[in-house]
């Protein structure tokens, strides 16, 4: 500790009476690091009043021998030096607050996976590098500040927007489970994309009917209100408490509290103008197929089907997941009504994912529905009463005589879809797709708290998938309206007397957590930052940005950050 | 770690279900926990016990590439982070035999040899089963040689090959070379033991032992000291340990890491001797451990023989094409006939080049199988335990809408138990079946559709 630190000094930081735990965690550390060594060491350490090695730390007996120290010896501070704290911090909190000690004074070394795990090869280098770590933790402890865990009430009712399949299942859901629905629909009906559609691959259920189905069910619930021909129109607030306004069918603006919000808007399929000779007459999309199914009116006997027309392309660089299995379901029912009829499907890959899908695909060669690859550097040339197709195998064209032509577009996402998202603070991907917290392991999740994704809004599914989204983001909104009370770590951005209103960190917070606010002094008005506590997580991107320290994050604030550091530096 | 922590999940792990009754809303389930013969309450992980454990055994996780002990941990982040003891090997439980090593060295004394199986039951309003896959047995199609040419490996064996924490340290190698660098410690041993061997013999008679084997191969000491004859017998098997051990170390000094890589697809699947189904998420992960082997080894060449590939998820396409782009994948059309065995134990892939219409054949170092996702070998029964059907292709029977239900209202299935599926999609399904058991949990169930 440097001196000019010392004596700048609060007097809680200069009397703080620090207690360092040093943890064997089995062999695990003392196979590698000198623990005792270690433990004598943190002895030596200002304002360390004990210390204590202990086989673990996180055994009963460990817990509680730091209640114990805390009581006996008047401990102010806690350090443990032993594994993550993502796996042992909350223990090791507890046991400090059961023990009277407000758990934000504690702090810890992890010697174990940033140190014994990883320089096992180095048993000299890691006992030093434990030491820097420990030193540093308690240098770091001495600075610490009691703070309290956010509380927030909430809400429990739930805003769902979007109206389809994905969007009337979530609703559903939660209303089944005595949550509060409200469903917001901008078309004059329920049911989305799937009333433009003939039957359900791969099992053939008719699309109206499961339409009904769901409507039906809607309208049953007394806890599920449905407003149609209505828009959101504002969002704010945050998790618990979202004050959402939608702008139902009469125009009139209504509000309504929410404590989490689904989006399921859903997407279209794309109208191709100006690709392969598209007319929506004898050249048609997928979409427009289903709807001549449905109503029987079909009577070309050779169809040729394009696939990937305007997806995988350099302007649209995805794969749209759901129209190999759409033109394979379709070119069946073509050959249902009329099994004389020559169906041809030009393709790239044949998307015929999982167990169901690839089933069709064998049928419908079982059916004759021939398949040809091409070449997308010489795609299908649609000519009147022909398409041109290039044959790689032979260098030659062949022409297939057709007096229907499909093509199948991908879904995209609605216009409105960036507008929607600036709304509600969320993120859109390259596609204009919504973009989920992590692509993996939080796929139903948006990065911003309470808001839950489904259906086409996230990437083309299929029926079946939309409404299995639908159900996973309704539990996933269930699991933050069944809290009875929100809480959130205290370990957030605070405002300084220093802030003047500048706005830096304002743009740059990644979760909307921050905006200016005005105040008066001495009769001017003046401009401050202001945190909103249930948004923020503590990130620090904004004490970074700011030029002056108009704001910290309580736990990393400048003199605890600065004494790590200087502790880090003395060992040089 | 989210489930070990959270207060409302009791977690039962090592155990098995052996009976289900009642009806939605009301069931009862009677769970059988195995003996681990660990205390899991007092168990650590620390793992002192493995380290002194004698019995050595392969280590299933790292599918039998790496070691493993009788005492065991399926695998580090493993919740519960306790140990297990494999009676079926561990000395103390075969009869005549004793150890009760690890008992001595736990110092939180969990170990205990006597514990025995639990039977409870359980009162719960919904089941989700979510018991997984199995892979397929890619013995089972004898021309690709899996089993016998030992440079053809599955894309499992292959991603443990990946894993920095994995057998290999995150390097790539020929398993032919693999088994040369296992073999150099043991060769080292003998040689060494054969050459201490003649420092006896050079003591008793003060010479050294090529100045007596050259003097005795000139028939110096025939007919003499029995002795003679024994030491003359050492120099020469030391001599040829010596020899063996530097054509040893000659081999391992000349391995490089294994180069060029051929993934097959659809080994298993979209295959009507086998599984006709598509298995929805081989092509992807062939393409990521294509990326991450280009990655390790800028010097790598991929190659993936697939009739499609089925980049159909979120970001998946524009994935498989920064596989071409910067890792330079080359994406094959073909259904590979045959793979044999070269020279050097190198892998041949037997191909027909769609484009070219004609049979050819590429050398590589490693063949990777992309084997299919099946049904788990468990299902059936777990089925009729559950009282619910199976579907056309072994996996659970779901109705279409709502897409989770099984056969018997109250019991949910959710990821690769139903059919397969990649991370994401098995993510939210997990979540909708956890929504469809709430509806029943909350006395609903309407969602419940004609089919």
């Amino acid at each position: 500790m440097s001196e000019h630190t010392e004596k700048t000094m609060k007097p809680d930081v200069l009397e703080a009476r620090i207690g360092v735990f040093v943890c064997h965690c089995g062999s695990n550390i003392a196979g590698y690091l000198d623990c005792e060594a270690l433990t004598k060491y943190a002895a030596t350490l200002p304002r360390v009043v004990y210390a204590k090695n202990n086989l673990y730390t996180c055994s009963e007996a460990g817990i509680a021998e730091i209640k114990n120290a805390i009581e006996q010896r008047g401990l102010t501070r806690v350090v443990v030096a032993s594994c993550s704290p993502r796996t042992h911090m909350p223990l090791f909190k507890s046991a400090c607050a059961e023990a009277g000690l407000n758990p934000y004074l504690f702090e810890m070394a992890n010697i174990r996976d940033q140190c014994s795990w990883v320089h096992m090869q180095q048993r000299e280098g890691a006992q030093e590098k434990a030491m820097d770590l420990i030193r540093m933790a308690v240098a770091k402890a001495a600075f610490l500040e009691p703070q309290q865990d956010i509380e927030s009430s909430l809400v429990r009712k739930a805003l769902v927007i979007g109206g389809g399949v994905a969007g009337m299942s979530a609703a559903i859901a939660m209303a089944d489970v005595g949550i509060d629905v409200v469903l917001v629909e901008k078309e004059a009906e329920l049911g989305g994309l799937l009333r433009r559609i003939n039957r359900l691959a791969p099992k053939g259920e008719k699309a109206e009917d499961l339409v009904r189905d769901l409507v039906q069910l809607v309208l049953s619930k007394e806890n599920l209100k449905t407003m149609l021909e209505s828009e959101v129109t504002g969002v704010g607030g945050v998790i618990g408490n979202y004050e959402v306004s939608i702008r139902n069918g009469n125009g009139l603006e209504i509000q309504e509290m929410v404590g989490s919000i689904v989006v399921a808007t859903g997407a279209v399929p794309l109208q191709p103008h100006g690709l392969f000779g598209y007319n929506g007459q004898n050249v048609i999309t997928q979409i427009e197929l289903e709807e001549k199914l449905r109503s029987g009116e079909l009577n070309a006997r050779n169809v040729v089907m394009i696939q990937c027309v305007g997806a995988r392309s350099p302007e649209r660089t995805y794969c749209s997941r759901v129209c190999c299995l759409t033109a394979v379901k379709n070119a069946l029912y073509i050959k249902e009504m009329h099994p004389d009829a020559h169906v041809h499907i030009l393709y790239r890959d044949i998307q015929m994912y999982g167990a169901e899908n690839e089933k069709l695909l064998w049928d419908a060669r079982g059916r004759g529905v021939r398949f040809d690859v091409y070449d997308v550097g010489r795609p299908p040339v649609v000519k009147e009463g022909a398409v041109e197709l290039y044959r790689p195998l032979m260098g030659e064209v062949e022409e297939i005589p057709c007096d229907l032509v499909i093509l199948s577009t991908p879904l995209v996402a609605p216009e409105n879809t960036p507008a929607l998202a600036n709304l509600m603070r969320i993120s859109i991907d390259q596609n204009n797709f919504f973009l989920e917290a992590h692509a993996k392991l939080r796929p139903l999740d948006f990065a911003t708290d309470g808001i839950f994704l489904c259906g086409t809004a996230r990437y083309p599914a299929t029926v079946c998938e939309a409404q299995a989204q639908g159900l996973g983001a309704a539990s996933r909104a269930e699991t933050v309206l069944f809290k009875e009370k929100l809480v959130a770590s205290a370990l957030i951005s605070q405002v300084t007397d220093l802030c003047d209103g500048c706005g830096y960190c304002v743009d740059l917070c990644p979760y909307n957590a921050l905006s200016l606010e005005e105040y008066e002094r001495d009769g001017h008005i003046y401009k401050r930052n202001k945190v909103d506590k249930m948004l923020c997580k503590g990130c620090g991107v904004c004490a970074a940005t700011c030029p002056k320290g108009g704001v910290v994050v309580c736990g990393f604030t400048r003199n605890q950050l600065q004494a790590q550091v200087d502790a880090a530096l003395e060992a040089m | 770690m989210d489930v070990g922590r959270h207060p409302n999940i009791n977690l039962l792990a090592y155990s098995e279900v052996e009976k289900v009754e009642g009806q939605a809303g009301d069931f009862r389930v009677t769970v059988r926990k195995k003996p681990r013969y660990v205390d899991e309450s007092k168990c650590t992980g620390c793992g002192a016990c493995a380290e002194k454990c004698p019995t050595v055994t392969s280590d299933e996780y790292n599918l039998g590439l790496g070691k493993a002990k009788a005492i065991y941990k399926y695998f580090a982040q493993g919740i519960p982070s306790a140990y297990t003891i494999d009676a079926t090997i561990c000395r103390n439980f075969q009869p005549g035999k004793k150890c009760g090593i690890c008992q001595k060295v736990c110092q939180a004394g969990a170990i205990d040899y006597k514990q025995e199986a639990k039977i409870f039951e359980l009162s719960v309003g919904a089941i989700i089963a979510a018991t997984g896959y199995d892979l397929f047995d890619a013995r089972r199609i004898p021309e690709y040689g899996y089993g016998r040419i030992r440079n053809v490996i599955t894309a499992l064996e292959f991603e443990r090959f990946l894993s920095a924490s994995g057998p290999t340290h995150g390097h790539v190698y020929r398993v032919t070379d693999l088994a040369a660098q296992e073999a150099l410690p043991e060769m080292e041993k003998v040689c060494q033991k054969a050459v201490k061997g003649l420092e006896r013999y050079e003591k008793q008679f003060s010479m050294t032992s090529d100045e007596f084997y050259g003097r005795y191969e000139s028939g110096e000491f025939k007919g003499g000291n029995e002795e003679y004859d024994k030491w003359a017998a050492a120099v020469v098997a030391a001599r040829k340990a010596t020899a063996e051990l530097e054509v040893l170390q000659k081999k391992v000094e000349s391995i490089e890491s294994a180069h060029r890589l051929a993934f097959i697809q659809c080994v298993g699947s979209r295959d009507i001797r086998f599984n006709k189904y598509c298995s929805g998420f081989c092509c992807m992960h062939a393409i990521k451990e294509a990326i991450i082997a280009r990655e390790h080894d800028r010097d790598a060449q991929v190659y993936i023989f697939g009739m499609d590939i089925r980049a159909v998820g979120k970001g998946f396409e524009e994935y498989r094409n920064r596989g071409a782009k910067e890792a330079g994948v080359h994406y094959i059309r073909s259904r590979v006939a045959e793979i044999t065995e070269g020279k050097n134990h190198t892998p041949i892939i037997w191909y027909e080049d769609t484009k070219e219409r004609v049979v050819r054949q590429m050398p590589v170092d490693l063949v990777i199988l992309s084997t299919a996702c099946q049904p788990s070998a468990s299902t059936r029964r777990v089925a009729e335990l559950l009282g619910i059907e199976l579907n056309e292709f072994g996996f659970y029977k779901t109705a279409s809408y709502p897409p989770l239900d099984t056969t018997r209202p109250g019991i949910f299935i959710c990821g690769c138990a139903h059919s397969p599926m990649d991370i994401p999609e098995s993510v939210a399904q997990a979540s909708s079946a956890a929504a469809r058991a709430a509806q029943v949990l909350a006395g609903s169930g309407t969602m419940r559709l004609a089919s």
